[in-house]
């Protein structure tokens, strides 16, 4: 939409985590000391954001067990892990399904190693795993993807602190003002609550956000179990009496 | 999922989901050639403009610093503008000369600068009526940054536009404005517009909440 008839409803910062949390090392230096500047009347620069119907997608572009396969030939170069569905629905606030909306993911292998140059966890590459996928939202506003889970893995914060397993989520919605990126972990894990990055937000309820549910119905029986992670962006409104 | 009982409006509303750092490895995820993994057909990327784009062809490009005066060298970052009459294009699309959208990201291998190829943008009506300078909206992730960074980039070459934007004049502290603005530089016939983004500290950029 180019008018401005619209807007968003706030962002609660004391739900989102706060840019220092010191908990987290990295957001010491990375963590801004002035107070952000808000915009009180926002204009179509951020009510407006990139409608990706056009993108053109490969096949299996959602599909993590074939996307990155090696081996062409019948039933080969499949990577090593648990095979899982992960699937959700994007609503807003309101509950109203989001659309033809961008859903990004990336992630570790089942050893929590991932295909890049700095990582250099001793844990091996798969050579069947990118760990990584994208897909548009349906009519209704649900995605999916297959995948492997992905393995925790230690990193440099703590003497000893590990992540739980997650995929990272990446989601456009609307406009450039709905953007967000977060971390789906999975139920019941328990480095969850161990977590500096988790532990960055204050209240335990937006953690469960967070988390995907196992949902064995949505799995296909001896050979996948469905984890369901549905997304919530900010709520959409129509402005009413704005002008004098 | 699990919702609060306890809900900040008449209407019985969701809370949104809650954000987490992109973390050190964004890079595979959203921006794979800079990661040095194999890409797809189509990948969102830095090149917003074709050479047969509409407008005034420039390059912006910046660092981001960190509260240390040091180099942050994983940053992924997003951004959205308007076309040089001053519309967002809202539909990308590869086969056009110009898409509004684009990414780009810092990495340890290129001098830790991140680009866009893009055109200048046109100025842009803002809620009130007034003009808005020519801007380009930027979101930052990284590692360590626990919600993105909003910010917006504008040019040192419009300094009455920019003296004049109901935006940038929000902006208490004039020193502050400074922050947000682009310097012009020419090389090889090239317009480039210069912007680094000090994440805290000494000439601390400013962000928006909107």
């Amino acid at each position: 939409m180019q008018d401005d008839n619209k807007r968003f409803v706030a962002r609660d910062r004391n739900w989102h985590p706060p840019a220092y949390a010191p908990g987290y090392k990295t957001s010491v230096a990375r963590s801004p000391q002035q107070a952000l500047v808000s915009m009180q009347k926002p204009s179509v620069s951020e009510l407006s954001g990139p409608d990706f119907r056009a993108l053109r997608m490969g096949p299996h572009d959602n599909d993590l067990l074939l996307n990155f396969r090696q081996d062409q030939s019948q039933g080969q170069g499949l990577p090593q892990g648990e095979r899982i569905i992960m699937f959700g629905r994007v609503v807003d606030q309101f509950g109203k399904p989001v659309p033809h909306t961008l859903v990004e993911m990336w992630q570790a292998n089942a050893g929590g190693r991932y295909r890049h140059k700095n990582d250099n966890y001793l844990a091996p590459l798969d050579p069947n795993f990118g760990g990584v996928g994208r897909c548009l939202t349906d009519d209704q506003g649900w995605y999916r993807f297959r995948t492997i889970k992905p393995g925790p893995y230690p990193w440099p914060n703590d003497m000893n602190s590990w992540r739980p397993s997650h995929i990272h989520v990446s989601v456009m919605g609307p406009s450039i003002s709905t953007r967000l990126i977060t971390q789906m972990y999975f139920e019941g894990d328990p480095l969850i609550p161990l977590c500096p990055i988790v532990n960055t937000l204050k209240d335990p309820d937006a953690v469960e956000t967070m988390i995907g549910r196992l949902d064995l119905a949505r799995s296909n029986p001896m050979d996948c179990l469905a984890y369901r992670f549905d997304l919530v962006v900010r709520g959409e409104l129509q402005t009413f009496f704005e002008n004098q | 999922m699990k919702q609060p009982n306890s809900v900040p409006s008449s209407e019985l509303m969701l809370r949104e989901t809650a954000s987490q750092t992109a973390g050190p490895y964004v890079h595979i995820g959203l921006a794979l050639a800079a990661a040095g993994n194999p890409t797809r057909d189509e990948e969102i990327w830095n090149e917003m403009a074709r050479d047969d784009a509409e407008g005034k062809l420039i390059e912006v490009v910046g660092t981001v610093i960190d509260g240390n005066g040091d180099l942050v060298r994983d940053a992924f970052i997003e951004a959205w503008q308007a076309d040089s009459d001053g519309k967002y294009q809202l539909e990308y699309d590869q086969q056009k000369p110009f898409n509004s959208f684009g990414r780009t990201a810092t990495t340890f291998d290129n001098g830790s600068e991140w680009s866009l190829k893009t055109i200048k943008p046109g100025p842009v009506a803002h809620a009130s009526g007034q003009s808005m300078a020519p801007h380009i909206n930027l979101s930052i992730f990284a590692r360590g940054i626990n919600i993105q960074l909003q910010t917006r980039l504008y040019f040192d070459d419009e300094a009455d536009a920019n003296a004049k934007c109901p935006v940038l004049t929000r902006i208490e502290s004039p020193t502050r404005r400074q922050t947000l603005i682009a310097k012009r530089e020419e090389a090889d016939g090239k317009v480039i517009y210069r912007l680094d983004i000090r994440l805290q500290g000494e000439g601390e950029t400013v962000f928006f909440d909107f």
